[in-house]
């Protein structure tokens, strides 16, 4: 792109960085690092030549923190939630996507979704109760439950509602789409735990219900449950999170949050759905014609860049790389394209392995800004070679009602100054 | 040849059924046998046909009593929503550009509203009201949305014989349903 700048605009550039070097060194702020401009020595008493105060002390002691914690100067790194909720124990909380690299989501970051609060359980006295089409019902402990052989596998989960399809946009990357986090999952694959009741025939659902105070329940075609289902127990090599269903939750890679089960405490095996609230009432996606879809399981591909994005400035011109994460409920990531000129041309992003099925997949694109408004976005291709959509092709068959299971293509617009917003605001 | 051909049949039952007992035996044997009352304990769900509604029976002037003292403050007096769901309307809004979902205009079985009432409602208490209740607010809120009479009592029969206006308004997943270009 900049070969082609003009010399006009490289003036202008340069005019430009001078007075940004200028501001930053007004304002005492220590990020100034401008490419190619004279050195200015910056102002402070940590910095260069000085020796920092973090060096003329011992910092504090071993056993300080039992469990560790980020540094005090990421104490603005943290779940992203609404502080104008209707209520706060059927609610949600996003992870600050913008603010993460790679593709494995904290566990204190990891998005949250409850519906009937986040229940204490003890593990002692939990049980899973497998009964129904089986030849043996079962009920197992949690030291039962980590007997069996276990597996590790990385794998995203999402919301469906992720975003809804509906103004007000959110501003940042968090606000759109962060009901999606990705982690290491240890348990044991769930076809080994049914083998163990033996499925009788005519066995097509399972009926997984949670211990907490929505009793949450949902149907799962026992095709899924065979497949790669795992009941859980660790996430990313410590125990389940409260909030992620401690101490045992269902997974299933690739199908709509809701579905997860946390808190796990019962799975029937069934000959027909339950037909349960949150596969009718709600989780059901309805159409402009005033039908609505059922059993809509599956996340479809989709990709967000988190940096730039919405709230974030770009404060030099020069080099920047753009980053994002894509992800598929179908498998793995394929290809990501992205537009730097409001989706009139794409070019490929690369890909970080490793690309795992169904896990976020890491992408990055170098990119020189030269200062002029932009408009960036990125569109995943899975394996099965479906092209992330638009919104408006979305919209243009499911109306704007749908609520669910958006995965739009989302622009990021760049303004003159660096300021990044929501391209569709 | 006859003959031998029977023979490696009985060879390939035998081998088989060999497989099957390996099979068994490759069982963990892990968990416990759950008891028939403790699976009735733990096992609340309701078919959409009704199937596993317990005894019982309420009517909807008890229902009315119970919603106002458990379910109102979140609902609305009426059922117009509040904090909580709205659960009244919305009937013939669905194909609407502002459709409304409530019980009445959106779910497709009643006695998944005694499912859902039993096991979480009220929120700061669920699985509190006794069977009776739950029959009776449910029988309330379908009254209010004019699916049953004033004066109907429900029990598991007459509730798995309501028919919801929306039954038939749910359709499969035909995903992928939208195509870039």
């Amino acid at each position: 792109m900049n070969e082609h700048t003009t010399d006009k605009r490289v003036r202008e550039a340069s005019r430009r960085r001078f007075l940004q070097a200028g501001a930053a060194l007004a304002g005492g702020s220590a990020i100034a690092g401008v490419a190619g401009s004279t050195a200015l020595a910056e102002q402070g008493n940590n910095l260069p030549p000085s020796v920092p105060e973090w060096m003329k002390a011992p910092g504090d002691p071993m056993g300080s923190q039992p469990y560790g914690t980020p540094s005090v100067h990421e104490k603005g790194v943290v779940k992203n939630i609404s502080k104008t909720l209707p209520q706060y124990i059927s609610a949600s909380g996003r992870t600050p996507l913008q603010e993460l690299d790679g593709i494995i989501t904290p566990n204190g970051l990891f998005y949250e979704r409850h519906h009937g609060g986040v229940p204490t359980i003890d593990p002692a006295e939990h049980r899973l109760m497998l009964h129904g089409m089986v030849d043996r019902p079962l009920v197992f402990t949690m030291e039962d439950i980590r007997r069996f052989p276990s597996q590790s596998r990385i794998h995203f989960l999402e919301c469906s509602g992720n975003p809804v399809y509906t103004k007000p946009y959110g501003k940042t990357a968090s606000d759109l789409v962060g009901l999606l986090s990705c982690a290491e999952w240890t348990g044991v694959p769930l076809k080994t735990v049914l083998d163990e009741a033996g499925l009788q025939a005519g066995a097509k659902w399972i009926v997984a219900e949670g211990a907490d105070a929505a009793a949450l329940t949902r149907s799962i075609p026992i095709e899924k449950c065979l497949d790669d289902a795992m009941l859980v127990y660790s996430q990313n090599g410590e125990r389940l999170r409260p909030q992620q269903g401690y101490p045992l939750r269902l997974l299933l890679p690739g199908f709509e949050g809701n579905m997860n089960v946390k808190w796990l405490r019962r799975l029937k095996v069934v000959a027909e759905p339950a037909y349960s609230r949150e596969e009718t009432s709600k989780y059901t996606d309805p159409m402009p014609d005033g039908t609505s879809r059922e059993f809509t399981f599956y996340m479809e591909a989709k990709s967000i860049i988190t940096r730039p994005s919405g709230g974030q400035k770009l404060t030099t011109h020069g080099f920047h790389e753009i980053t994002g994460i894509a992800w598929s409920g179908h498998g793995k990531i394929k290809s990501v394209e992205i537009s730097l000129d409001e989706g009139k041309s794409w070019q490929q992003a690369e890909l970080q392995e490793p690309v795992l099925t169904r896990a976020l997949t890491r992408f990055r694109l170098p990119w020189h800004w030269d200062g002029t408004p932009a408009v960036i976005q990125s569109r995943a291709i899975d394996e099965t070679g479906y092209v992330q959509p638009t919104l408006a092709e979305l919209v243009a068959v499911r109306g704007l009602n749908s609520f669910y299971h958006n995965n739009a293509i989302w622009p990021w617009r760049i303004d003159a100054n660096g300021e990044v917003t929501n391209g569709q605001a | 040849m006859a003959r031998r051909n029977l023979k490696s049949a009985l060879l390939a039952g035998a081998i088989a059924m060999l497989g099957v007992a390996v099979r068994a035996e490759e069982r963990y044997g892990i968990g416990r046998v759950a008891t028939p009352a403790e699976i009735a304990g733990w096992n609340i769900d309701i078919g959409r046909d009704g199937s596993n509604l317990p005894p019982g029976s309420g009517n909807v002037e008890r229902g009315r009593i119970v919603f106002s003292e458990q379910c109102a403050v979140c609902h609305g007096d009426s059922g117009q929503g509040a904090v909580g769901d709205r659960l009244v309307g919305g009937q013939g809004t669905l194909a609407s550009p502002k459709p409304i979902r409530t019980v009445g205009s959106y779910w497709p079985y009643a006695p998944t509203l005694f499912d859902y009432i039993r096991r979480a409602m009220p929120q700061n208490a669920p699985q509190s009201l006794s069977n009776e209740d739950v029959y009776a607010v449910s029988a309330y809120i379908l009254s209010l949305n004019g699916i049953v009479p004033a004066n109907a009592v429900l029990d598991a029969k007459s509730l798995a014989a309501v028919k919801m206006p929306n039954r038939d308004g749910f359709v499969s997943d035909p995903r992928p349903d939208v195509h870039n270009r």
